[in-house]
């Protein structure tokens, strides 16, 4: 540990909010990452299962 | 041509294959990207000139190699995709730029928060610093090419064009604070040289490397099965997998 206490971590040597400022835009822009693509998977399948359904209803 | 560069070129195998991966990427940036992180907040020494500042290193240095190599990769798929026609490299080109952008977004922004209280300021127009804003400039130029264009192979080439004409930013970056005298710090990492931090510095920044490295993978994978599916939504495979999936 580099530091004596977890008062001192948050500080960070007086640059407590540079450092965590920076980690916490990094953490929100991976987590956009990730999930942008996983909703965008959810619509695309409800999407093409109600196309699916249209053209069988059509076919019948 | 080998038979896995034939598989490559079929979107059902790549959907296949890449559902198969996935699980190991995803497990293995997170735990990386943890540990790295852990490492590099709490127990890594404070630098001595720096203080604990530096941290943001940790961040800042794999978001700014990852957006170089996306750039490589989205490069070198579009020249694929260009030259063999192949659709599978287009839509892994495709996939790569919204990526790139995001993460060469969270190298400016880092830096600019890190250049604040290391430097006196948020922004400098640095060799370094312009050429990485140029690189999300032809991020963003690359994304609204495709966007603008109906067709989806004039666009794949298009975008793999402009792509590639960009690629002379890329050295440009690497050897910025080498040709010109910049305010920005020379790199980290070397091949040819040991890092000029100690090793408990290094270590987690390299994890934190190999942890983007696998974000990277995992986000690249999710997109492009997307593409694939609605690509080859007309298919009698994707066809039989939306079946599958309503049970």
């Amino acid at each position: 540990m580099s530091f004596d206490s977890f008062s001192e971590f948050l500080a960070m040597g007086g640059h407590g909010l540079y450092v965590w400022s920076s980690y916490a835009l990094g953490l929100a822009v991976m987590l956009g990452c990730v999930l942008s693509p996983i909703l965008t998977r959810k619509r695309l399948i409800t999407e093409q299962q109600r196309r699916l359904r249209r053209e069988e209803e059509t076919s019948s | 041509m080998p038979r896995w560069f034939y598989q490559l070129a079929s979107p059902r195998w790549c959907y296949q294959i890449t559902g198969r991966l996935l699980p190991g990427f995803a497990i293995a940036a997170v735990l990386l990207l943890m540990i790295g992180t852990v490492w590099g907040l709490a127990f890594a020494p404070p630098d001595y000139q720096q203080g604990n500042s530096f941290r943001i290193i940790y961040l800042h240095v794999p978001t700014a190699y990852m957006a170089q190599s996306i750039y490589l990769t989205m490069a070198i798929a579009g020249a694929i995709g260009l030259i063999w026609k192949m659709k599978v490299a287009d839509m892994v080109a495709k996939s790569c730029a919204p990526i790139g952008a995001a993460l060469a977004v969270l190298a400016l922004a880092t830096g600019a928060i890190w250049g604040k209280p290391t430097w006196g300021s948020w922004w400098v127009w640095d060799a370094r610093l312009t050429s990485m804003l140029i690189l999300l400039f032809l991020y963003l130029g690359v994304i609204a090419l495709n966007s603008a264009i109906e067709s989806e192979s004039t666009a794949a080439q298009s975008t793999a064009v402009l792509a590639l004409v960009g690629l002379v930013n890329i050295p440009i970056i690497k050897y910025s604070v080498d040709w010109w005298n910049t305010l920005h710090q020379p790199a980290t990492f070397k091949v040819t040289e040991k890092p000029a931090m100690p090793p408990e510095m290094w270590i987690p920044l390299l994890i934190m490397v190999i942890g983007f490295y696998c974000f990277f993978a995992v986000v690249l994978m999710l997109r492009l099965r997307n593409e694939i599916l609605r690509r080859e939504r007309r298919t009698s495979w994707v066809r039989e997998l939306l079946l599958q999936m309503r049970g």
